[in-house]
């Protein structure tokens, strides 16, 4: 019977960690239905920027308040995970506190925890009062309606609690230990929990042993809880903010890609000794895309794809949107997040044919995203520039646009009668080509 | 008419067995646009005082594509990108200078890729270096004690993080340069970028570039100044919006320096 703890342990960890695993495979098939793109240049830079922007938090601080609470949170979630390998090994193995031993290191460890947690209570009551109180313009948005505020409300219930039972569970050892019980020994150091302890001080041992053991338990319950929240959430980004600013742009963000697809077709057309009615050799079969632009998620790069899972919903990027300020339909934020929902309907209509998916009828444009979002940006980089982990909205909105111009000459009709106008005098408004040295003597 | 320009195109100097230093890539707006072809002009005479040997490829030149591009037009992009590279290749040119952030951005990150490759800077950061060498310098009078605030391309700052060089360029004029609550990197775009100017905007509450004209005049400043053709035209858009044209300028960096010297 003295080992139905370790079991139970045991099993509730290989669950949590399976179904973990289940979900992360989930994803990675999810952001591997994007096209192949090459992201082997820049190594050094890569790394460089994970490490500035992921590691380093350096473009979260730009908005100061929201960005210092976000460090608390960010540093207690990566030092406590010390904490949670003690916890493990502990139910394991049946001990307790086995990294005692290290001594006043282990103090020092345990007394720096019990701070941190207390950080992160601190921000996140600051980050609920900001959601729920102050009601910030980018938390109100009409994307953030129904499931994605409730989701963002959920993650912030669900670390109070964790960081409560965290010093509930310290109150009742250093008790226990302050009373001699068995098991319990001397070890810890703990600056924010003695504040828990006069509450305690009329219990007796066993309930004490009750207190502690019930927080010890729901304390490691919840954190796999909230492993396997993760990829129903916003809140991936704990994890995907790593791979998502390695990946992330190299090149000056007004950059933008020429489709290799194109670049072959007029290269063809331009050749004067290119036979027009040559039938197709089989290597320029392969090289015919079956369309231009992204009218659905498949169409879009395995990073873009990346980038809407790790996208936290923060809305920095639309609260900078020139086009949002002034009232449009259009919120960067929304296009992620429209992405997102469209994969996962992807992935689950895939999980109910056996891995094949079925056409539904639907597709990311139109569905999700409007034609009149997509017209409405002016390509000015700040969604780009806002975004603490480097998701680029504006590559999904360009690749948009170039499927409704390039396989559905949709675009407004200004725009085409501009496009003509280059087309046959090389300039987007209407005038000859043989007046373009006029200004000189004007 | 203003005073006379010396200007060659790069047949002239073909014809003469000859390279230019430069080439000024004078753009869509800058040929056509009345407003536009004013900066031309101006940018003309600062390279003529500075005795720069420049060409243009006058008749010869088309839009860069850039706006076809932005507005998924990728087959028009390149279709233009290509008959511009053949050209510039064909003439052997080394170095290119625009007034225009759009021909700027792409002529030096995306035409690289299809086989032209340059040396490209924006008017200001060759205006600095002229600046800079001492070739050309100014009497720094006429704007002395003005305000001058610069709006902040999106194509030239945040696209390309140049920031500084058409700030230092406009500290020459011994004018007061006050920053804009937002400026350099979360500079608010003027709402003529990604084909806007060509089109009416979406359904809103507000047009961008009264919102951006608002933070500009919140600086109370004498003068705006841009780095870009189409912010030009919002921007002075955006004062007669706001009934300020009587008190508010807007003028192109390379305006302001042809006027200083």
């Amino acid at each position: 019977m003295e080992y139905v703890p370790n079991i139970l342990f045991a099993i509730a960890l290989i669950v949590g960690v399976a179904y973990f695993t289940r979900n992360v495979k989930k994803l990675s098939r999810n952001i591997k239905l994007g096209k192949d793109v090459d992201v082997s240049d820049n190594k050094s830079q890569r790394w460089q920027n994970m490490a500035r922007i992921a590691l380093g938090q350096t473009k979260m601080v730009v908005r100061p308040v929201a960005g210092i609470m976000h460090i608390f949170v960010y540093v207690g979630f990566i030092i406590i995970n010390i904490e949670v390998l003690e916890i493990i090994l502990d139910g394991l193995f049946g001990t307790h506190r086995l990294f005692s031993s290290l001594g006043s290191v282990y103090n020092f460890l345990i007394g720096s925890f019990e701070i941190l947690a207390f950080l992160v209570i601190v921000a996140v009551v600051v980050f609920w009062i900001r959601r729920n109180v102050i009601r910030l313009q980018r938390f109100i948005k009409p994307e953030m309606k129904g499931w994605p505020k409730k989701d963002g409300n959920m993650i912030l219930y669900i670390e109070f609690v964790l960081m409560t039972l965290f010093l509930t569970m310290n109150a009742a050892d250093s008790q226990l230990q302050q009373l001699g019980a068995e098991h319990y020994v001397q070890a810890g150091s703990f600056p924010i929990s003695q504040f828990l302890t006069p509450l305690l001080s009329r219990m007796s041992e066993s309930g004490l042993m009750m207190v502690e053991r019930t927080a010890w338990w729901l304390h490691i319950l919840g954190i796999l809880v909230f492993l396997n929240y993760l990829y129903y959430s916003k809140h991936l980004h704990i994890l995907l903010a790593f791979p998502n600013t390695y990946f992330g742009k190299v090149k000056p963000k007004g950059q933008l890609d020429n489709l290799q697809s194109v670049t072959n077709e007029v290269k063809l057309m331009m050749d004067p000794n290119a036979d027009p009615f040559a039938a197709p050799t089989t290597t320029d079969v392969a090289a015919v895309p079956e369309k231009f632009g992204a009218s659905d998620v498949m169409d879009l790069n395995w990073v873009q794809l990346l980038n809407a899972y790790t996208c936290t919903e923060c809305g920095r990027c639309t609260s900078e949107c020139p086009a949002n300020q002034t009232g449009k339909k259009l919120s960067p934020r929304k296009i992620m997040m429209d992405t997102r929902d469209r994969l996962e309907e992807v992935g689950k209509n895939m999980d109910a044919n056996k891995g094949e998916f079925v056409p539904d009828g639907k597709q990311l444009l139109d569905d999700y995203i409007s034609r009149e979002e997509l017209w409405a940006c002016t390509t000015c980089n700040a969604c780009v520039q806002a975004c603490p982990v480097s998701i680029d909205p504006l590559s999904i909105i360009v690749e948009m646009r170039r499927y409704l111009v390039m396989e559905q000459s949709a675009a407004p009709m200004e725009l085409n009668n501009m496009m003509s106008n280059i087309e046959n005098n090389g300039a987007p408004w209407p005038y000859n080509q043989m007046d373009r040295l006029n200004w000189v003597n004007e | 008419m203003g005073e006379q320009l010396k200007v060659k195109t790069m047949q002239e100097f073909m014809a003469e067995g000859k390279q230019p230093e430069i080439l000024f890539w004078v753009g869509s707006a800058g040929s056509y646009d009345d407003r536009a072809k004013k900066i031309s002009r101006a940018f003309v005479k600062l390279l003529n005082q500075a005795n720069v040997d420049f060409a243009v490829l006058g008749q010869e030149e088309s839009s860069t594509g850039d706006v076809a591009k932005r507005t998924g037009n990728e087959f028009l992009f390149q279709m233009q990108a290509m008959m511009n590279i053949e050209l510039l290749n064909g003439y052997e040119i080394k170095r290119i200078v625009t007034c225009d952030p759009h021909s700027f951005n792409t002529l030096k990150n995306e035409y690289p890729g299809l086989g032209g490759t340059y040396d490209v800077m924006h008017h200001t950061q060759f205006l600095k270096e002229l600046l800079d060498q001492g070739r050309l310098t100014l009497q720094g009078e006429t704007y002395k004690g003005k305000r001058i605030t610069f709006h902040d391309p999106c194509y030239l700052g945040r696209a390309n993080t140049v920031y500084e060089a058409p700030r230092e360029v406009l500290a020459k004029t011994n004018a007061e340069l006050v920053e804009m609550k937002r400026h350099k990197t979360t500079a608010l775009c003027c709402g003529a970028g990604g084909g806007q100017m060509f089109k009416e905007p979406e359904k809103g509450d507000m047009d961008i570039n009264v919102l951006r004209t608002k933070d500009a005049l919140e600086t109370n400043p004498n003068i705006i100044a841009t780095g870009c053709p189409y912010c030009n035209t919002m921007m002075t858009d955006g004062i007669k919006a706001h009934e300020k044209e009587d008190s508010v300028t807007v003028l192109d960096v390379a305006e302001l320096l042809a006027n200083s010297i």
